[in-house]
């Protein structure tokens, strides 16, 4: 019984071990081969191992072309990122406290706001004509906002179930200390969510970093580029050099890569938050 | 302190000023302005532009100056083959995705929350491509799927002996290539939240299967397949709304093509704005919203009611 038992755990995992590797692990691998060979080797679009390992020499050229513009995309989508998060979480996290503590005749209108804002798909063209009129299309500044008006349906969804976790007799004994309501959120009650924090930060700099669709439309413009249209606006100019390509893809693929390794437990708690819930 | 709790003829005063001195402390302690930073931008960027989209579907529109023309961008798309195929590749796409990761992502989880070796690597490995951006994940695939030299048909002649299919070129097949890239790409949420899912369900039912002496496909069938139901209703709500929407992977493998074999809404939304039909790219918005809400809304509301049920 027990000696089954560990053949059907051993033959299980390994034959999951082989399927998924061939499906999930090889095309990593792939990225990775591409990324180091030379522009004649990747051309023949091969699974093999390269012929000649260029890889530092590729990523170098990748950072250099069309005047270091994937530098310029990196630091845009690094401004773009921090700031869009922070201002999601800090603007999220305040709805989300008053929403959860008091009892207003706004809350039905806000939890319909709120759930409205994770199914409505945004209107494109009013969303530019918009900015257009705030002078804020093609900004940083404006696809910041975007990105925070876009994502502030989920922060205030997560961050509200935790922060009903939290006991009101914390709120009131620093009311007796004679803290005001700025003091008491940021100084008391804004400390002690700095898991759901963490999870929520994890989650939509996943979602910003790799964000096409927005940046496409809102922040056009070569000189503007995020690092993921730098990745479309090179794809005619790698048609003949797929290492180049490749090499692209790796590099921005690896800060988040790099993020999961760090925080892969708190990423687990947010993409799964409401699973449970029953 | 000594607080009168009633004045000399015996009428309580204090108990009738408490619960506004309570509201009042209530209001003072959880200001409602913190609604403001944070809901002026999400009412400007998202609620206006969506409430002005059901006024500018109607229009033909240069962003300077609209004229409204009735329906004609709603005939216009509902008679136009390329535009109408849309909507329906956009249904097929979101059902199509939602329901291939409800039944792969349950299987995996299934797999990954037994005892099994290697189980951290194989549930790290089952969730690296939902961390590559959708941009990254096309260009690859694009490459890998080229149908003369590329991996896969390569491997398919060295199999089979005979020529792979044109995975992204064959417009039959176009729209369930990219199906299958994204069930590839977002199976590892799935998986990880039925995963979650199956680790919440109490350790007691599965004792009393174990001396009841049931078989694993009855405990699959009798208890884990009901009680992750809260799991499976998000699942299908978060993959169906990433699903109707979905542009990211469409755009960077086939942008839509060939011809509008693989177009959807959110591709032609795109399209239209591109060629500068402001009008009809809004009035394809407002399709869009429509139909998304009026699946997602009622089966969410579906949904609960069957997991409140349990």
């Amino acid at each position: 019984m027990n000696a089954m038992r560990s053949t059907t755990r051993w033959l299980v995992g390994l034959s999951g071990m082989v399927l998924t590797t061939v499906l999930f692990l090889v095309p990593f691998a792939f990225i990775l081969t591409m990324a180091a060979k030379d522009a004649n080797d990747a051309s023949l679009l091969e699974f093999s191992w390269p012929a000649h390992f260029q890889l530092w020499e590729n990523v170098v050229a990748v950072f250099q072309a069309r005047d270091y513009m994937l530098i310029i995309a990196f630091i845009n989508s690094t401004i773009l990122t921090v700031a869009s998060v922070t201002l999601m979480v800090v603007f999220g996290a305040m709805i989300a406290y008053v929403l959860d503590r008091r009892k207003s005749r706004l809350n039905p209108l806000i939890n319909t706001f709120v759930l409205a804002g994770l199914i409505i798909p945004p209107a494109v063209v009013p969303t530019i004509w918009v900015m257009q009129s705030l002078g804020i299309f093609k900004s940083l500044v404006g696809l910041i906002l975007i990105e925070v008006a876009f994502g502030l349906s989920f922060t205030v969804l997560t961050m509200r179930a935790f922060i009903a976790t939290i006991p009101r007799e914390i709120d009131e004994a620093a009311i007796v200390d004679g803290a005001g309501p700025l003091r008491l959120f940021f100084q008391v009650v804004f400390p002690l969510l700095k898991s759901v924090i963490i999870t929520i930060v994890v989650v939509q700099s996943i979602f910003v970093f790799n964000d096409f669709q927005n940046p496409l439309y809102f922040l056009p413009g070569q000189q503007n580029a995020t690092v993921q249209l730098t990745l479309f606006n090179f794809q005619s100019q790698y048609v003949t050099s797929y290492n180049l390509l490749f090499a692209n893809i790796l590099v921005i693929t690896i800060p988040m890569l790099v993020m999961y390794v760090f925080f892969q437990r708190q990423i687990v708690a947010g993409m799964t938050a409401g699973a449970v819930k029953g | 302190m000594s607080s009168p709790t009633s004045s000399r003829d015996g009428t309580p005063v204090v108990l009738r000023r408490a619960p506004r001195a309570s509201a009042e402390h209530v209001d003072r302690t959880y200001p409602l302005w913190f609604h403001i930073p944070g809901g002026v931008i999400y009412l400007v960027l998202f609620i206006v532009p969506t409430v002005f989209s059901f006024y500018f579907a109607f229009t033909r529109w240069t962003l300077f100056k609209a004229t409204f023309i009735g329906f004609d961008n709603f005939v216009l798309f509902f008679n136009e083959p390329g535009l109408i195929g849309s909507l329906r590749n956009t249904l097929v796409y979101g059902f199509l995705t939602s329901g291939l990761k409800v039944v792969l992502g349950m299987l995996l989880a299934v797999v990954l929350s037994a005892p099994i070796i290697a189980r951290g690597y194989l549930r790290s490995v089952t969730f690296f491509p939902v961390l590559v951006s959708a941009v990254g994940v096309g260009l690859t695939f694009q490459v890998l799927l080229d149908p003369f030299n590329g991996v896969v048909n390569k491997a398919i002649t060295a199999v089979t002996g005979g020529d792979g299919p044109g995975w992204l070129t064959d417009p039959n097949i176009a729209l369930l290539s990219v199906v299958g890239i994204d069930v590839w790409k977002g199976i590892g949420l799935a998986t990880l939240i039925y995963i979650a899912g199956i680790a919440a369900i109490p350790n007691e039912y599965f004792e009393a299967a174990r001396v009841d002496g049931a078989s694993s496909w009855q405990v699959f069938r009798n208890i884990i397949l009901p009680l992750s139901f809260p799991a499976t209703s998000t699942v299908i709500i978060l993959s169906l709304i990433g699903g109707l929407r979905s542009f990211d992977l469409i755009w960077t493998t086939t942008q839509g093509g060939p011809g509008f074999a693989s177009d959807v809404v959110a591709s032609v939304i795109y399209k239209q704005y591109q060629a500068g039909f402001y009008g009809l790219s809004t009035a394809g918005n407002v399709i869009l919203f429509v139909v998304v809400t009026a699946i997602i809304y009622p089966l969410s509301r579906w949904l609960n009611s069957k997991e409140t049920a349990l």
